[in-house]
């Protein structure tokens, strides 16, 4: 289940980038946090309880929501705009 | 003589953007330095790509002054250097290491005016780290720049007048608005009336948002103390208490904030000397009216020197941008200036106003539960730092944060700051003030690993 809801923005063109191994499609100008969040419920799990996180102040200041790219890179993805062929990670391999 | 000048402005919102416009009028070339793509700040916040959205849907009665700003903006291209998606991570007396395009490079400055903006101010209650709960500022966010709703049924929770204003938006765009919770009582509502002499437009459209929630239908709740936020994967509900009586209510996602913190990091870098602020509960750097800091050619202007909202941030941006020529003995229009110190004077008791009509929740702090998180970055509970101060004799904030670790994970206290230092001071019986206030460190965000020095300037 997704996070967020799309109320506008949804006829711009489509952005493909993988998701969890799955291939995705996320909207031209979304962050990574809105491409993520509008199709799954979190970003990143803490390396402390192990809880889900997603973000929480959409402002680059929380650093809360920070997601892992396959190649091992990690983004902050409320500031950090969605490109082509993006492949995120928000949960350990194998976990579905 | 201005040839010489090299300002260096961080941030490119309502108050960094009108100083850049004084100094470019005047021949200057400053370096405007921000970490968005688009110029605007957070209130004025521009859109990646043009979407079926209006202006007036996305900054509503504020559309006209967004557009005058963004235009400015605009038209400065030629007359700045500007730097997007930049951050100023360290300063030091006349340089700044800015990090952009995964390279850090050093800029001098011959002056620097921090336009640095403010985020949500919080406190911690149980379940605030579920997915689903965002700050009231990220609502907005999301909604305005993404076009998204936080969630399918949404509760706003805390005070000040986002709360209202994001609530209003959300019910515009056609979001499902579950509740308003006001951690404030009604009662205090009556203080806005004492603001219509000066600020009769602000005042009424604030009572038209609030009456607009209540024409359709959405339960507006006064006096609310959170209880916990239900979940596990994402949020499933909201407890609170009221007037003693425990209610609940199903919801999927909360916003959330009490008001808004300046970012002050780089003041503290630039070594400028800090006053506790009584109204604002918080340490914010001295400055004079012109917004002239402890340190000569250090200017501080908008939510980031103090919160004012963005009216005063322009006004106070422009205010610095005169400063600097007034510094630097070149001519100014001293009926301008008049007239700014006079609109600035006139915001600043209206804010006075503002915090008596939604009142930081004092009690809060006090009242959380032990095991409630305090730190987000960490996990680190409230528990831990009340046994701090119990036994350890902890009464400074700094203290805490070594022995504890709270306030130096990643986001270096801009979540948890508020919350440590209301806790500190409760378990140790001190003021607020005299516990003191977290001390900056470079880098002030997180940096890329792979960034690499550069020495040339920026
Ligand atoms: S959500 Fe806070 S930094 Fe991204």
């Amino acid at each position: 289940m997704a996070l967020l809801k799309r109320l506008a923005r949804r006829d711009l063109a489509i952005i493909p980038f993988t998701l969890d191994g799955v291939p995705r499609e996320g909207r031209a100008g979304d962050t990574i946090l809105t491409a993520a969040l509008t199709l799954t419920e979190q970003l990143r799990h803490s390396e402390f309880s192990g809880g889900p996180r997603a973000g929480f102040c959409q402002m680059g200041a929380c650093q809360d929501c920070w997601v892992v790219t396959a190649d091992g890179r990690r983004l902050r993805a409320c500031t950090t705009l969605l490109v082509p062929g993006m492949d995120l990670r928000t949960r350990p391999e194998g976990q579905s | 003589m201005s040839k010489k000048l090299r300002p260096l402005i961080v941030g490119a919102g309502p108050a960094g953007i009108r100083a850049a416009e004084v100094l470019a009028n005047a021949g200057i070339r400053p370096l405007v330095v921000d970490e968005a793509p688009l110029g605007g700040g957070q209130i004025y916040r521009q859109r990646f790509v043009p979407d079926e959205r209006t202006p007036r849907d996305l900054y509503g009665s504020e559309a006209s002054k967004a557009t005058a700003l963004h235009q400015t903006f605009a038209a400065l291209a030629d007359c700045i250097d500007y730097r997007p998606q930049a951050l100023v991570w360290n300063i030091g007396p006349t340089v700044a290491d800015i990090a952009v395009d995964g390279r850090s490079r050093r800029a001098d400055f011959t002056h620097l005016v921090l336009a640095t903006g403010a985020t949500d101010r919080v406190l911690p209650f149980d379940g605030w780290t579920i997915p689903g709960v965002f700050t009231l500022g990220g609502a907005q966010v999301a909604l305005k720049s993404q076009g998204c709703a936080i969630g399918d049924s949404v509760v706003f929770m805390g005070t000040g007048p986002l709360l209202y204003l994001v609530a209003w938006q959300y019910l515009k765009a056609g979001a499902q608005v579950a509740a308003v919770l006001d951690t404030a009582p009604f009662a205090a509502k009556l203080n806005l009336l004492l603001g219509l002499p000066s600020q009769p437009g602000v005042v009424l459209r604030g009572i038209r948002y609030a009456a607009e929630l209540v024409a359709r239908g959405i339960p507006v709740h006064y006096g609310v103390a959170p209880i916990r936020v239900e979940g596990g994967a994402r949020v499933t509900g909201i407890a609170w208490r009221e007037a003693g009586k425990e209610s609940r209510l199903a919801c999927d996602a909360v916003g959330f904030g009490l008001g808004l913190r300046s970012e002050t990091q780089l003041a503290d870098l630039a070594g400028c000397h800090f006053i506790f602020d009584e109204r604002d509960r918080a340490w914010r750097p001295e400055r004079d009216a012109a917004g002239r800091t402890s340190v000569p050619g250090v200017y501080a202007a908008g939510d980031g020197a103090g919160v004012a909202g963005a009216d005063a941030a322009e006004l106070a941006g422009e205010r610095t941008g005169w400063a600097i020529l007034q510094d630097a003995n070149l001519p100014v229009d001293t009926m301008r200036i008049r007239l700014l110190e006079k609109k600035l004077g006139a915001i600043d008791r209206f804010r006075s106003i503002l915090e008596r009509a939604f009142p930081f929740p004092t009690a809060w702090a006090a009242g959380l539960p032990d095991d409630v998180v305090l730190c987000r970055c960490e996990e680190i509970a409230v528990a831990d730092a009340r046994l701090a101060a119990r036994q350890q004799s902890v009464v400074e904030i700094n203290r805490l944060k070594a022995l504890t670790r709270i306030g130096m994970g990643r986001c270096q206290g801009r979540m948890c700051g508020t919350a440590a230092a209301e806790v500190l001071a409760s378990s140790c019986g001190r003021s607020l003030e005299a516990v003191g206030r977290l001390r900056s460190q470079a880098p002030i965000k997180p940096l890329p690993l792979d960034l690499t020095g550069e020495e040339d300037a920026a």
